[in-house]
């Protein structure tokens, strides 16, 4: 064991001094997604989104256990070196990912971060794993097209349009094993971020809705580790859509801070443009399948060096949008570094 | 209070940046689905006054509606409607065959809780206000008639 | 000739109507069970002034197939029972006019729910 550093934390965020490692990731996607741009990138794609189960529920929760395998295969391990699973979904109750965690028999945390999960889980493993309470922590995240829109939304057969600034959930599931030993890219810092609520109620937009809240995650980020944009070869933000991009440029923008072009959103970029997806990608498995297919390849392979990543979720329920609350929206931050 | 002035802002600034959709494609594909499906209703009422030439125009429409809800309800089970429904908008959902797709929609995709739970609860939970509002208007216009006849 | 023009009324004056659906969409982005409910209550409303006989006679399909025409069946069937059954005709009217329509949707919708499955949108 290598000797222990002081990993210490300015007001929001954490910096890691153990740093510790990715050092192994999975993706698996519905067919839809497989077709995207990130379509050459993922471990696997599925056939059709049933995935051999009877109903869509069931089908998320084995795409989330199969992430689970995958990852602790590519990170060349068994099942018994796993001490901890840390996961979430969108379903209530987060029934998908408990259910995942029953078939493994890991000590497991249960997460909502809505569509922030994968950095939330990664963040609390990174910290859990720095501060060598866990050898190899698993972070898994993933949603399904189907359950999100019945539950959120309204039934697959009934013939609606959908509004332009909609977005569609990612049917997919990410995974990563985080851990000291090993190779792989670095956590350096995390921040975790304040609930934002800025007054927008439209469920049809949550770009509109998340935006302020990677705002501010982006600023004290910034603030607390004396960065700037240009000091990060890549800043990627999860789901907030093409719509939600541009007005967190915009907000940027205000604050006197610059998004170039080494920003993008995950949910914007995902699909193709005859996909017909409108304002492109949103869910759990958005920014999940990305970051552990594209982000990390490409960091190991070297074109990135740095990177931030910062998804954003809207924790709201059908309840509190029938009652017509506003959306509640938080972000969490977290550094990769080659 | 300076919270509600930025958010009020902030709403202003989203609703101006949403992207303008130009009204007219859409406008149009509704119009002439919309038009072909009543079409459609006049040619199966004009072969139904055909073949039983006795029954009354009400009738007629009664049993025009009663094929166009059937050839809806099919539609949606074979998973075709959603897709004429992403394509007209509108032209699929104010004829009788969107009613019709309204209730056959949820009760097929809520099958996986069972037949009591899944299908006969959830049957209703978008048509049902369209049947609550429309009894309830009916009631009214019968009350406002009933006390006119008193007179 | 005669039948082309009364086709001709129908597909316009169906067309306008689901348009005008169209157009609340668009404008207003409500939802499609609103659309619904705010169509019927036109149908009721046009019945109950004695309007939507005069658009039927010409329109024929073309206000009879939009839900509409469900609407004016409901307000028709509790202006009538009123007529002949008094003051009990408020409450057996709307649902007796429009039984078969109400009934073909259940019956059918539950048929094809235990027959097929949903299907993911592409």
């Amino acid at each position: 064991m290598q000797k222990r550093q002081n990993t210490f934390k300015i007001k929001q965020t954490i910096k890691l001094k153990n740093q510790p490692k990715i050092i192994g990731s999975y993706a698996i996607v519905g067919p839809k997604e497989g077709q995207g741009n990130f379509g050459p990138y993922f471990d696997y794609v599925m056939k059709n989104d049933h995935f051999g189960e009877k109903t869509f529920e069931k089908a998320e929760r084995k795409m989330l256990e199969s992430a689970v395998t995958g990852v602790i295969q590519n990170a060349h391990l068994q099942p018994k070196d796993i001490d901890l699973m840390i996961a979430g979904d969108l379903l209530n109750q987060i029934i998908s990912s408990s259910y995942a965690a029953r078939a493994f028999q890991f000590p497991f945390i249960g997460l909502y971060g809505a569509c922030s999960t994968m950095a939330e889980s990664l963040a609390i493993g990174a910290v859990l794993v720095d501060g060598g309470f866990y050898q190899n922590v698993v972070c898994c995240t993933g949603s399904h097209f189907s359950t999100a829109e019945r539950q959120y939304r309204f039934p697959l057969e009934l013939g609606n349009q959908r509004p332009p600034t909609s977005q569609w959930t990612v049917t997919g599931a990410g995974a990563s094993v985080v851990s000291l030993e090993g190779e792989g890219p670095k956590i350096t810092a995390v921040t975790f971020g304040k609930v934002v609520d800025w007054g927008v109620n439209d469920v049809n937009n949550m770009g509109g809705a998340m935006a302020p809240a990677a705002r501010d995650t982006m600023l004290s980020h910034f603030r607390n580790t004396r960065t700037k944009p240009d000091d990060y070869d890549l800043i990627v933000t999860g789901d907030l859509g093409k719509l939600g991009s541009e007005i967190l440029i915009d907000l940027m923008e205000d604050e006197g801070i610059t998004l170039g072009t080494n920003y993008g959103d995950c949910g914007q970029m995902y699909f193709k443009r005859e996909q017909e997806t409108l304002c492109g990608a949103s869910g759990a498995g958005c920014c999940a399948t990305v970051f552990n297919s594209y982000i990390i390849q490409k960091i190991n392979e070297g074109q990135y060096k740095k990177v931030l990543f910062l998804p954003t979720g809207a924790l709201l329920s059908t309840t509190s949008t029938q009652q017509g609350d506003t959306i509640p929206c938080v972000c969490h931050a977290i550094v990769v570094e080659k | 209070m300076e919270d509600k002035k930025r958010n009020e802002a902030y709403n202003k600034y989203v609703s101006a940046k949403i992207p303008k959709t130009r009204p007219w494609p859409s406008l149009f594909n509704s119009f002439w689905v919309g038009g072909l499906i009543c079409l459609i209703g006049q040619g199966i009422n004009d072969i139904y006054l055909l073949i039983f030439p006795n029954i009354s125009q009400q009738t007629g429409w009664s049993l025009t509606l009663i094929t166009l809800i059937f050839i809806a309800s099919f539609l949606t089970g074979i998973g075709v409607y959603d897709q004429i429904g992403k394509f007209a908008g509108g032209g699929s959902i104010v004829p009788i065959t969107g009613f019709s797709n309204s209730i056959t929609s949820p009760s097929i995709e809520f099958k996986s809780e069972g037949i009591i739970y899944g299908i006969c609860v959830k049957m209703f939970t978008i048509a049902g206000p369209v049947i609550v509002f429309g009894v309830a208007s009916s009631m009214v216009v019968g009350l406002i008639y009933w006390i006119i006849s008193l007179f | 000739m005669e039948i082309f023009l009364t086709y001709l009324w129908v597909f316009l004056v169906g067309g306008l109507v689901c348009a005008l659906g169209e157009l609340l969409i668009i404008t207003t982005n409500i939802t499609s069970a609103r659309i619904l409910v705010t169509f019927v209550l036109i149908g009721v409303f046009l019945e109950a002034v004695g309007l939507f006989d005069y658009i039927s006679d010409f329109a024929k399909a073309g206000i009879n197939v939009p839900i509409v025409g469900f609407g004016a069946s409901l307000a028709k069937g509790a202006i009538g029972a009123v007529k002949t059954h008094g003051f009990l005709g408020i409450f057996t009217g709307g649902l007796t006019a429009t039984a078969g329509g109400i009934a073909a949707a259940i019956g059918f919708a539950f048929l094809f729910a235990l027959i097929f499955h949903s299907h993911t949108k592409k």
